[in-house]
């Protein structure tokens, strides 16, 4: 008797969910979409019906011809890739390796170490600019892509040195045990077994590590602001600053900087959500 | 034939080795700068460049001075506006979805965390650009779409008024990380066991009383982690407001915050040129905030909700 009045109601709420979802969906994505399609209309299109698709008519492509004309931004999508893997690669390697000190072996100044780097998750780095900036003077490396990626790794290894402990912990004694009784050495311990084994918690790593890079602007504007040296992000930022009135550019540009980060972004969701969603449990 | 006590005797430079250069990285050009710009904001600079130790007279200027303090005051007072709109609009949106998201057999649900995520991945830059455009009156798309549901006389120029800049500003930023308070509450009420919520339904509990009391107390340390995350970001917010409204932060610094305000002291503008000292001192101030909110989770919220789970 209850049971059907019950499981209508359930349809009806599962119904509501999905409006609900639905809804937000498209509020998260109508406006991304809205540049994209404009991005391929010719300037009368844009402004006469912004939200209709491109027709043979408006269909143009001349805001891409003028960026990709008036900016380097190969250049711009090299330098930003170049920085986010070296950067990326050293926080992974450096990291795991720290990881593995901290955890695995006793030594006086664990806790002062483990604590100071910790320290790093929540201090945002930024706050030291002013002496990274006269560091990197000093070391002659403003302008450089490698000032950014040290400061990258800097960046990223406190949150990589937390995450990977957490899964160097959860390897068994039994397997290091073993190998050191077969006089295996520390370093092709780590190399051969630990490092294999955490390579699923790298890719958790890897990924909030690789977006903060790329999106960057405040350390590309303030380390590496020279015309050779910008990253995409910093990129789009002068060259909209710079012809903020010509819309069919502004809209091209967005779209150069939305659409690989968007490719890659659905190819690689189902790690990238299963990663972000287990390393948050602990 | 070594004996043991000359094995552990020896320097043990695989440590070393394994240690050495991430720490190394992370001293210099982490914590150095930190220590070093704490060291520089007691320091001054007379007009050669000479610096000399001033002791605190920077954080006296900048607290005690009008023309310092003033800039100061508003900057702070307008972050604190922007991080209690992301508190209130942003982490409930984010729990409300995580708690649709994760009904039980819901279909779509893998499509609807991804697309909704999406623009949590895109820089804060290209997002500020986007809503730029979307809501410019010359564009018209926002005034036109608001026309068609029938609230058009409501439109405005929200992005260049004074009383509706800092707002409209948070609100973006809201957004477009409204993501990330979704999956880590999300993923928090994974982790609920099944049995307390088949016990509480067996308890003849409604699904809004479950939610209350079951499942919301236990995803309380998940929120306030959520929060902490939201209170360091807001507080070290620029790129969105530098994008959007330039170095000024206009109209009239309306939508100045700590960041902005820290790059301009650092960097100068118009008229005043920058200051190293000056602009080091206002790190610091902005290092203490967030020490003191770090401090505060790790200290009382974090340790209450401990207790509270067990």
């Amino acid at each position: 008797m209850i049971s059907l009045p019950g499981l209508k109601h359930n349809t009806g709420k599962t119904l509501m969910t999905h409006a609900v979802l639905l809804t937000y969906t498209v509020i998260a994505l109508f406006p991304i979409l809205v540049i994209i399609v404009n991005a391929f209309k010719s300037r009368k299109a844009i402004f006469k019906d912004p939200l209709a698709l491109p027709s043979l008519d408006s269909f143009s492509l001349a805001g891409f011809e003028q960026v990709l004309g008036r900016a380097d931004f190969g250049l711009y999508f090299g330098n930003s890739m170049i920085v986010t893997l070296i950067s990326l690669f050293f926080v992974l390697l450096f990291g795991a390796m720290a990881a593995w000190a901290l955890t695995e072996y006793k030594f006086r100044g664990n806790l002062f170490l483990a604590v100071l780097i910790a320290m790093g998750i929540m201090i945002p780095i930024r706050l030291g600019t002013v002496s990274i900036l006269n560091l990197m003077a000093s070391l002659d490396l403003v302008n450089t892509l490698t000032a950014l990626v040290l400061v990258y790794i800097a960046q990223g290894l406190p949150l990589a040195v937390f995450i990977l402990s957490e899964f160097i912990r959860q390897v068994p004694k039994e397997l290091k045990e073993a190998a050191r009784c077969d006089n295996v050495s520390e370093y092709k311990i780590f190399f051969t077994i630990i490092l294999p084994l955490i390579r699923p918690a790298m890719a958790t790593v890897a990924v909030f590590t690789m977006i903060p890079i790329w999106n960057d602007l405040w350390f590309p504007l303030i380390l590496a602001p020279g015309e050779s040296t910008q990253t995409i992000t910093l990129g789009v930022q002068q060259f909209i600053g710079q012809y903020v009135t010509d819309w069919n550019a502004v809209l091209s540009s967005l779209t150069l900087a939305i659409v690989p980060v968007l490719v890659l972004y659905v190819i690689f969701s189902r790690q990238l959500i299963r990663g972000l969603t287990s390393g948050a449990v602990k | 034939m070594s004996q043991p006590s000359s094995i552990q005797r020896r320097f043990p430079w695989h440590i070393l080795f394994f240690l050495a250069p991430g720490l190394l990285i992370y001293v210099t050009f982490s914590v150095y700068p930190l220590l070093d710009t704490l060291w520089l904001g007691l320091f001054q600079e007379d007009e050669t460049g000479q610096r000399f130790f001033a002791g605190i007279s920077n954080y006296k200027t900048l607290l005690l001075d009008a023309a310092w303090s003033e800039p100061f005051w508003n900057a702070l007072w307008n972050n604190t506006k922007f991080f209690l709109i992301h508190m209130l609009v942003q982490n409930p949106i984010g729990l409300f979805l995580a708690a649709l998201l994760s009904s039980p057999r819901l279909r779509l649900s893998n499509t609807y965390r991804t697309l909704i995520f999406m623009p949590t991945m895109l820089s804060v830059v290209i997002i500020g650009f986007v809503w730029q455009l979307l809501l410019s009156p010359i564009w018209g798309i926002s005034e036109g779409f608001l026309y068609s549901i029938g609230l058009g006389q409501y439109f405005d120029a929200w992005l260049g008024k004074e009383s509706s800049a800092l707002i409209t500003l948070a609100l973006i930023s809201v957004w477009q990380f409204v993501g990330i308070p979704m999956m880590l509450i999300y993923a928090a009420m994974l982790s609920i066991p099944d049995d307390l919520i088949d016990a509480s339904v067996v308890d003849g509990s409604s699904a809004w009383q479950t939610f209350w009391h079951v499942k919301l107390p236990l995803i309380l340390p998940t929120i306030g982690m959520v929060s902490i995350l939201t209170f360091v970001a807001n507080f070290n917010a620029f790129e969105l407001i530098y994008a959007v409204k330039g170095a000024l932060a206009g109209p009239n610094f309306s939508t100045d915050i700590m960041g902005t305000l820290f790059y301009r002291t650092f960097f100068g503008f118009q008229l005043q040129s920058g200051s190293i000292t000056m602009g080091a001192a206002v790190a610091t101030l902005m290092f203490l905030i967030i020490l003191v909110g770090v401090m505060l989770y790790l200290f009382v919220v974090q340790r209450r909700m401990k207790r509270f789970q067990l």
